[in-house]
């Protein structure tokens, strides 16, 4: 029976937030708070929270009232499922505080005082040696764990969102006076001993038993509301390292896209065109990421798409292509199979010629769209490498071959690479595209 | 041989003169620059260059104002335009006022020097991206209603358009000759004639093409 304090005494709640303490300070004078039950800072209903702001006591004192009046006959227990159903929920803003000061703490003490004497005057009492050490914890918590004075408060409430180093540190440093601590501990160490001389008469294992059980809650009452400051800051500590997380995640992405389109722009500041068509695609690829929406109406031209693919992969691969682009074409699926297959041809000159330049030509021709990838890089001999260019198959000539196209490689060992693709070109919008898919044997090579 | 070139500079970008300056001073003789079309005019009046690298784009009427002016009074200076990434008009304007050939700010110094001893020799000098230009200013069929006074000029052979195409790919003209099996001066005498055409051919003139490179 006697362990049971440590499990009823409520630990520290969260830090109200610091504009509550700041409107506190503020209005206080002017208008006392509205009794209500908050949702921030409450641990069962907000019953004891809102009492606490109300009257301007640390909530933990009322906590500990509440826990101590229980065990005179449960009376705890019924006054606080009473005023839970009496004070009603607090509108969204928590209600401002009354400052708490020591005064009310001790007057709040001594009604409890007051109120456990006529308890036991009236016979609704679990004893005095179970009551004795209750109350003795509960003054030695209160003493421990609570402060009255506002500036502490303020600095308590003001750290959680501020530094986590400095937050871990501070709330190690909790208790705020070595004479609070020496008082409080004496007291715990007093409940715990007298808890201890009643059960003097019980059985030897027994008693074994109950001491450990109650030097454990003599520890958790000392130790139990640090741990768990401890725990709520390492909390707000992973909290703010999301934040942080998510802010560089932000970063990272407006550097990849809006900052590499901003220095494209600076360099092809002579030309108004391409600044526009990167300006566009960097809207679109934008909204697409803030909104996680294509963006409709992309009326691309053949060249504009080229061009982007191509600044793609020289921003990311620092490759240098040089864009020739002859004649216009509708962008259908055809025409983006091509062109992902250029944007694959490319890459693999970034990654595999050993050179920084690349040189991409686009024809539309009058039934087919041929595109060339070439590059002065060292080449490979196609036979000797069956494996490794399982990437080139499947990404580039299957690809294309899907849409009624088709690639080929010419490559010679340090002579360069050049990848050739064609798919049909798109007819006019009342032909089916399909029908044109067979009728484009015969490039314009020699 | 090159180092007897005397070479004139024009550019708006102090910055890009200096760097071409520096790049080029000891291959050809670098005999002056200039930034705007005034100071151009009066510089390559008095300093007589063999090769004038142009930029398309300039403050005051561009590098074709440069051409015209200079063509009138020093019909031998020959020009080479230098530019970042042009319009296909300006860059087409610019060759039908004169210039032998286009090359786009991203060539190598040695490429430059060879496109510079190229124009001094009289040929013509085409980049990829003039290829490309050239190709889309000569596809498809005259428009109704324009007459083509004469249509040698308005169309291009096809070993021409081969030539084009392979110079478009990124092949130099020596590679161009090998998979062509050509010579060299074979397709210089392509190249020269296409030059020929795109002056002379009234079909660049043709608003039809303009419009045409922006159909959406």
């Amino acid at each position: 029976m006697s362990d049971t304090p440590a499990t009823t005494t409520p630990p520290t709640p969260p830090a109200p937030p610091a504009a509550a303490v700041g409107a506190g300070h503020a209005r206080a004078p002017a208008k006392p708070p509205r009794l209500a039950r908050p949702q921030q800072g409450r641990v069962v209903a907000g019953v004891a929270a809102g009492l606490g702001w109300r009257l301007g006591v640390d909530p933990v004192l009322v906590r500990i009232a509440f826990a101590v009046l229980a065990f005179a006959g449960g009376a705890g227990l019924v006054l606080y499922g009473v005023l839970w159903a009496t004070i009603p929920p607090a509108a969204e803003a928590p209600p401002r505080r009354r400052p708490a000061t020591g005064q009310q703490a001790v007057a709040l003490a001594l009604i409890v005082l007051g109120v456990l004497l006529l308890l036991r005057a009236v016979g609704v009492w679990f004893g005095d040696q179970v009551v004795g050490p209750i109350v003795l914890l509960a003054a030695g918590s209160a003493v421990l764990w609570t402060r009255a004075d506002t500036d502490d408060r303020a600095a308590w409430s003001h750290l959680t969102g501020h530094a986590p180093g400095d937050a871990l540190r501070r709330a190690a440093a909790a208790p705020t006076s070595p004479l609070r601590i020496v008082a409080g501990t004496a007291l715990v160490a007093l409940a715990i001993a007298g808890a201890l001389a009643t059960t003097g008469s019980l059985g030897g294992a027994q008693e074994l038993i109950i001491v450990l059980l109650t030097a454990l809650a003599g520890l958790g009452l000392l130790f139990g509301p640090w741990l768990w400051r401890l725990i709520d800051q390492l909390g707000a500590e992973r909290r703010e390292r999301v934040r942080q997380e998510e802010r560089a995640e932000l970063a990272a992405h407006l550097h990849d896209s809006v900052l590499q389109t901003l220095a494209l722009i600076q360099r092809s500041s002579d030309d108004p065109k391409r600044m526009v068509a990167l300006a566009r695609r960097q809207e679109r690829e934008l909204r697409t990421w803030l909104y996680g929406a294509t963006a409709t109406g992309t009326a691309m031209t053949l060249t504009e798409a080229v061009q982007g693919i191509t600044e793609e992969v020289e921003a990311i691969h620092g490759l240098t292509i040089e864009v020739v682009v002859v004649g216009e074409t509708a962008l259908d699926e055809h025409v983006w199979a091509l062109l992902a297959a250029i944007r694959e041809a490319c890459v693999n000159v970034a990654k595999h010629s050993g050179t920084d330049r690349a040189d991409v030509f686009v024809e539309v021709q009058d039934d087919q769209v041929v595109a060339f990838i070439r590059d002065r890089g060292r080449g490979f001999d196609p036979d000797s490498v069956p494996g490794d260019r399982a990437g080139i198959r499947g990404s580039i000539v299957e690809r294309v071959e899907r849409h009624g196209g088709r690639a080929a490689l010419h490559t010679e060992l340090d002579a360069g690479t050049e990848v050739e693709v064609t798919v049909p070109r798109p007819g006019p919008p009342t032909t089916h595209v399909s029908d044109r898919a067979t009728t484009t044997p015969g490039g314009h090579r020699p | 041989m090159s180092r007897a070139i005397r070479v004139f500079l024009v550019d708006d970008h102090a910055l890009f003169r200096a760097g071409v300056i520096a790049e080029l001073g000891t291959k050809v003789t670098i005999v002056g620059d200039a930034g705007d079309v005034d100071a151009a005019i009066q510089g390559i009046r008095a300093t007589r260059p063999d090769v004038v690298l142009l930029d398309v784009h300039m403050p005051g009427g561009g590098g074709r104002a440069v051409l015209e002016a200079i063509r009138e009074t020093h019909p031998d200076v020959r020009f080479l335009a230098l530019s970042v990434s042009d319009a296909a008009e300006d860059v087409i304007q610019v060759i039908r006022a004169g210039a032998r050939g286009y090359v786009t700010k991203t060539i190598s110094s040695e490429e430059l020097v060879r496109a510079i001893v190229r124009v001094h020799q009289g040929d013509a000098v085409f980049s990829p991206r003039l290829a490309g230009f050239v190709l889309d200013a000569f596809a498809g069929e005259l428009p109704p209603g324009v007459d083509g006074t004469d249509p040698e000029l308005d169309q291009l052979t096809t070993r021409e358009k081969e030539v084009l195409r392979h110079i478009a790919r990124g092949y130099t003209y020596r590679e161009v000759a090998g998979r062509l099996h050509i010579s060299i001066k074979t397709v210089e005498t392509h190249v020269s004639a296409v030059l020929r055409k795109l002056q002379l051919s009234n079909r660049h003139e043709l608003t039809a093409w303009a419009a045409g490179r922006d159909l959406l």
